[in-house]
């Protein structure tokens, strides 16, 4: 651990009588090269990487009204083509075409096209994100990477057209909050259900503005997946980034699963004494599967208050759970059962990487005999491209938003759990608490078999 | 008097509650166009036809909390400059939406007095908002609020963040 602790900020060189400062601090300075900065300072900061998915079309449209073809650092740019994947007619098609072709005559390297999978992932995957780095993307979600130890930060395409030229973009320093989650989750709960529990008590805007850092015992001993998971849903409380200190666990998933070496990164830990807006405290133990109501994220009740509400679909999918661990889990619960009459369950693995293993690992094979649909991975149907609702339908999903409209008709409903509470509602048609069908199944056997293998997964 | 300084916008209203997140204000099947006009057709669209009706005849939008939350897209922005508004005056807003007003050259204040104002005066009435002075005129009443940095009050006065930089970029290059 002591190459980790040492590790600090590089901007300044004011010594020890600097005041502590929390990561958010930290990062803001190294991008920017500023010093001393506090909470509520608006300072020009140069990312590490700006990432564009479906919006990188409008990006180019943009460079070519400013009349400049000359990129600050084509290296820096990574552009996935994840929300409409493939293309659903001559519009998308063409705007496909035109990033392509545009990331060619840019000599743009890291242009993943729309086999890869949702732009978070792929770029995890992919060594494109690492600790200490600042990161903006086109994508609400961007606080994602904070997973490893980034600081990610959703933006308009306007910024990234704006940093693509200038190579920066003004950021408020943020305010930041503890979050300390502790003790094991009882059967059926997941890190989805710890957030959705905290979005529910803390509100869609609770974190307006803060940097959220996640520690406490459970969250150092889960897996970079469930941090993801961690990271990415708290945007739906407001926040700017979110951060889970790189440990062994990080170490681990950047050398095994992203081919980033040990000394390719910079980790930046929050100091001891660091301010801190709020300090919010969550035991795990006394946790039971949550459920968002329509059609806000916030309105979360525990599955048990809307147990046996009908469903006409259920989605597996979205950057918030749709990663190997999430399909598994969902394998779990659906193997040896099957998908009720009536009910469409559509399945779509966040990335072609989670799609190969869930199918070297026999994952697939479990959700196709119990019925479900497996398309190709990428955004699908939370970004409203299939998978859409008729008037009247409900839809148990994954994902990480339960807007009004989102999935099709205005007039249908989104629930919004985990991955096992989607795959035990799957079985049954109805909302249902995913303990009650793993109490059913042989618990020890069943657990071991999908458990995921080293700390990434 | 003087005439309208360009930091001073207003006009009629139009009020809406807490968390009015993106996909309400416009939904993702719109996203293949980046027309501001085109999208402001479909603004509004999940809350029916007389909300998009008093939408053309705004200028500005009153507000709740977290105005605009939920997705990062520009065009929850940019489709109400397409709809002719001027300024959205909420009680707070999503840290996203806020940036893309601001970098799409819509203003955007936080001043939950004036909403307060507003909802007590009936709901209804002009409202104006100077973002230089820092100033919101509504119900008989004047509310302050924290003027915006150096930086931002000159991507406003651009008329967006695009703009602006080709502005300065030529300054910086001529």
């Amino acid at each position: 651990m002591t190459a980790t602790s040492s590790a600090v900020g590089t901007a300044g060189a004011t010594g020890a009588t600097r005041p502590p400062r929390t990561f958010a601090q930290k990062a803001i300075e190294r991008a920017s090269g500023e010093s001393g900065l506090v909470p509520g300072q608006i300072v020009d900061a140069y990312p590490d990487l700006y990432m564009s998915h479906t919006a990188s079309w409008r990006c180019i449209r943009t460079l070519e009204r400013m009349g400049t073809d000359r990129l600050y650092d084509p290296d820096r740019v990574a552009m996935v083509m994840d929300h409409i994947s493939p293309a659903m007619n001559a519009k998308t098609a063409a705007d496909h075409q035109l990033c392509r072709q545009f990331a060619d005559r840019m000599g743009i390297k890291n242009f993943f096209d729309v086999n890869a999978g949702i732009a978070h992932i792929v770029l995890m995957e992919n060594g494109l994100v690492r600790p200490g780095q600042f990161i903006i993307g086109t994508d609400s979600h961007s606080t994602i990477y904070g997973a490893l130890g980034a600081f990610g930060t959703g933006v308009g395409f306007s910024e990234i057209t704006a940093a693509w030229v200038t190579g920066k973009l003004w950021v408020k320093v943020p305010e930041s909050v503890r979050i300390e989650i502790d003790g094991e989750l009882p059967p059926g709960s997941y890190a989805k259900d710890v957030m959705l529990k905290l979005i529910g008590d803390l509100g869609a805007d609770g974190l307006t503005y803060c940097s959220a850092e996640f520690t406490g015992s459970y969250v150092t001993s889960r897996s970079v997946s469930e941090r993801m998971t961690f990271c990415n849903l708290a945007m739906e409380m407001g926040a700017k980034n979110a951060y889970v200190a790189p440990d062994a666990v990080t170490r681990a998933y950047l050398g095994d699963e992203a081919g980033v070496p040990e000394d390719g990164y910079e980790v930046l830990l929050p100091d001891e004494g660091a301010v801190y807006r709020d300090t919010v405290r969550l035991d795990g133990s006394a946790l039971t599967p949550q459920i968002a109501v329509p059609h806000t994220v916030d309105n979360v009740v525990g599955v048990d208050e809307v147990k046996g509400t009908k469903l006409d679909q259920v989605f597996i999918g979205s950057c918030a759970n749709a990663k190997y661990d999430d399909l598994a889990i969902a394998a779990e619960v659906l193997a040896g059962h099957k998908v009720a009459p009536g009910v469409r369950l559509v399945v779509t693995p966040a990335s072609s990487t989670v799609m190969a293993k869930a199918s070297s690992t026999g994952v697939l094979a479990t959700l196709i005999e119990a019925g479900a649909m497996i398309t190709n991975a990428g955004c699908g149907a939370c970004a409203g491209n299939g998978g859409a609702m008729a008037d009247g339908e409900a839809t148990l999903s994954t994902a990480n938003r339960n807007f009004q409209g989102r999935m099709g008709s205005y007039e249908s409903r989104i629930y919004l759990g985990s991955p096992a509470t989607a795959a035990a509602s799957a079985i049954t048609g109805v909302i249902t608490n995913p303990a009650e069908v793993l109490a059913d199944a042989a618990p020890g056997a069943a657990r071991a078999a999908h458990r995921p293998e080293g700390a990434g997964a | 008097m003087s005439p309208t300084p360009p930091s001073r916008v207003g006009g009629n209203t139009i009020t809406f509650g807490d968390n009015v997140n993106t996909d309400v204000i416009i939904p993702g099947r719109y996203l293949v166009s980046i027309d501001p006009a085109e999208l402001a057709t479909h603004a509004f669209e999940p809350l029916g036809p007389e909300v998009q009706k008093q939408l053309q005849a705004s200028q500005i939008v009153v507000a709740g909390r977290n105005f605009g939350c939920g997705s990062a897209r520009e065009q929850a922005a940019s489709c109400l400059i397409g709809a002719g508004v001027k300024a959205v005056v909420a009680v707070s807003f999503s840290r996203v939406f806020f940036r893309n007003a601001i970098n799409t050259g819509l203003v955007a204040v936080e001043c939950p007095q004036a909403v307060e104002a507003l909802a007590a005066a009936g709901g209804e009435g002009d409202m104006w908002v100077d973002y230089d002075e820092g100033s919101v005129e509504v119900a008989g009443g004047t509310f302050g609020f924290a003027p915006y940095p150096q930086g931002l009050r000159e991507i406003l006065q651009d008329g967006g963040l695009i703009p602006h930089l080709m502005r300065t970029q030529e300054g910086a290059t001529s």
